[in-house]
């Protein structure tokens, strides 16, 4: 049992490098960005000269270019953020209120579009050009055309206002104890599950079934079906296990545009996310908070691809061999 | 002088012998494309869509930022198909303008990403080494950076200053066509890289190498026009997402400036609406989704004819 340690360590060699890309390509932006970035400091009449002064000390704004990046980073590592100039807190507070209640959308969104592309796939293969197929075919393809934004407002549009069975605005204060406050918030994360999950259900159903029908033409499963198996037996045990590797590598590669239909969901249902925090921040000229979010989400995205890599080489022990 | 004599190319067929009509290679993909019921109905659709941008404006002639404080908020009638937003502007008008742009959004970021694709793709194709791995580790980077908040912060970054030097109206569609296009170049680079890796070991290319040909003739005259099919198709399909993205920029108000009504823009006014005027928003949202779904289904059946070794 070699596997696990060497493996995880290239593994985690190999992230390095592009975490720190990530971190050049956000320096640079922001260094590029013309005028100063912390001008709204000096503009702003509430702040007197002298800290903004202090402000582009402690930042080292006048210091060569590899030097602030240097500094730059060391700060995103340790967590050391700054201060948002709209709330008046620490953005690394800011940032843990809201992370929470992203990842449980964008968690549950992910598991509802699991239980939902890997048996529509996984049938749909199983049998290729029928109904049920054509009929799966159609509504992906319709499912990844409709813009998350406009499924969002679809859906207020009928179960908010038509039908009025949900709520519309997603609340953190719920005024409500035990069971009834479990139910409260259960509801109001319908709509914004529901949207990222059936958009992402949409594109992994395509992968899944295609997934499934390369599996299926293989020798082995040949040789399992003469052997006697029930059918049922060959597909769970043989095809779906073998199948599910190249998804799992599509499932981290798809992580950005995740977090973009996120932002897009939390914006429509003012779920109160780090999605949100950012736009506010964005309209609010907020720029220690944008940084830290667009920082955070990259490293969300490098951590993910990180565990599928190692997710895939528990899957596919070939592939730690090499 | 034995193994002199002519290939059959001068020897006429004989009388009576049924010779098929040669097929161009544009006949032949047309002849792929139709077999595929949906392409054909989105190319129809998406046609549909296009002409009435382009050549609906002259027709329906109305302002789109006249204020009518009288016809605010009005459902579809004869005056106002579309119906009217909350300055009583009419809304057919705005969509037919805002269509021209949302799609020349798409049409110019699918350009600069296959621009983009293609020459990363080939010099990486063509060098084998450091090269090679250096830029395939450069699109891994940008594959697996979050897209929308760079883009957002981009945006918030350079929108300012490329006003000023430009103008309002083109320095955001410079800024919004090269970011959405400067993001979207990785698919292709990769399917440019993988199709030169193999065409390279072909063959008809050993013998233009064997012929003298330079190696910008092998690239340009040999490989890129076979390796061009994978491309149109996601080039494609890079339009649909290009539109998409733009319409999420706009949404989320960070796109076009309200006077600049893309169908995205409309759509984000009209979201505080919904319960009073659906209409206002349901009409942006169906044709951006009907020219998705059209160009998706485009895309779609372009893969099918142009994949030569396919059987239909």
């Amino acid at each position: 049992m070699s596997f696990p340690g060497t493996y995880v360590l290239r593994r985690l060699l190999i992230a390095l490098p592009s975490l720190l890309g990530i971190s050049v390509v956000l320096f640079t932006v922001l260094a590029l960005a013309p005028g100063d970035p912390f001008g709204e400091l000096v503009s702003n009449p509430n702040i007197p000269a002298e800290v903004a002064a202090n402000l582009r000390l402690k930042f080292g704004m006048d210091d060569p270019v590899a030097v602030r990046y240097l500094r730059w980073l060391a700060a995103m590592l340790h967590g050391d953020w700054g201060f948002s100039f709209a709330s008046r807190i620490d953005v690394s507070d800011l940032i843990m209120q809201r992370l929470p209640t992203t990842i449980q959308v964008i968690g549950s969104s992910q598991l509802l579009a699991l239980l939902i592309a890997l048996p529509v796939g996984i049938y749909a293969a199983t049998r290729p050009y029928s109904l049920f197929d054509q009929v799966a075919g159609t509504l992906t393809f319709i499912g990844f055309s409709l813009p998350t934004f406009f499924t969002g407002l679809l859906l207020i549009l009928v179960f908010s206002i038509e039908l009025d069975w949900l709520p519309f605005v997603y609340r953190s204060d719920i005024a409500a104890s035990g069971w009834r406050f479990y139910w409260e918030h259960v509801k109001q994360a319908i709509m914004p599950v529901a949207v990222l999950g059936l958009f992402q259900a949409a594109s992994w159903t395509r992968y899944v079934r295609s997934a499934a029908l390369d599996v299926i033409k293989l020798d082995y499963v040949t040789t399992a079906r003469s052997k006697g198996l029930r059918e049922r037996t060959v597909i769970l045990k043989h095809v779906v296990r073998n199948a599910l590797i190249p998804v799992v590598t599509l499932v981290a590669l798809q992580l950005p545009s995740i977090f973009g239909g996120a932002i897009v969901t939390e914006q429509i249902f003012r779920v109160p996310g780090i999605g949100s925090l950012l736009i506010s921040a964005i309209l609010a000229n907020d720029t220690p908070v944008i940084m830290a979010v667009t920082f955070v989400l990259s490293c969300l995205v490098i951590a993910f691809n990180l565990a599928a890599d190692i997710l895939y080489g528990w899957l596919d022990p070939r592939i730690s061999l090499r | 002088m034995a193994g002199s004599t002519l290939a059959s190319a001068s020897v006429s067929p004989p009388e009576g012998v049924y010779r098929a009509k040669p097929v161009s290679l544009a006949q032949d993909i047309w002849r792929r494309f139709k077999r595929h019921r949906l392409a054909l109905l989105g190319a129809l659709i998406l046609l549909v869509i296009v002409l009435g941008v382009a050549v609906g404006p002259w027709l329906w002639n109305v302002p789109i930022n006249e204020i009518d404080f009288n016809a605010r908020l009005k459902p579809p009638s004869w005056r106002h198909p579309f119906g009217t937003d909350d300055l009583g502007q009419d809304l057919l008008s705005r969509m037919l303008h805002g269509g021209r742009i949302s799609i020349a959004v798409g049409l110019a970021a699918m350009l600069i990403a296959v621009v983009v694709g293609t020459i990363v793709g080939a010099i990486a194709g063509m060098s084998r080494g450091l090269v090679d791995t250096v830029l395939m580790w450069l699109t891994d980077l940008f594959l697996s950076l979050p897209q929308l908040p760079l883009l957002l912060l981009i945006i918030y970054l350079f929108r300012d200053s490329l006003k000023k030097l430009v103008g309002a109206e083109a320095g955001v569609f410079i800024l919004i066509v090269a970011v959405i296009g400067g993001f979207r170049w990785m698919s292709v680079a990769r399917l440019v890289r993988a199709q030169f890796l193999s065409l390279r070991e072909k063959e008809f290319l050993e013998a233009a190498r064997a012929l003298g040909a330079s190696r910008l003739r092998q690239v340009a005259r040999h490989i890129l026009p076979n390796a061009m099919g994978p491309v149109i198709v996601a080039g494609t399909i890079d339009v649909a997402n290009a539109i998409i993205a733009e319409s999420t920029l706009s949404f989320l108000g960070l796109g076009f400036p309200p006077d600049i009504p893309t169908w995205g823009r409309v759509l984000y006014d009209a979201k505080d609406y919904l319960d009073i005027a659906p209409y206002w928003a349901l009409f942006p949202g169906t044709l951006i989704f009907l020219t998705v779904l059209s160009i998706n289904y485009i895309g779609d059946g372009l893969r099918d004819a142009l994949d030569p070794r396919r059987v239909l």
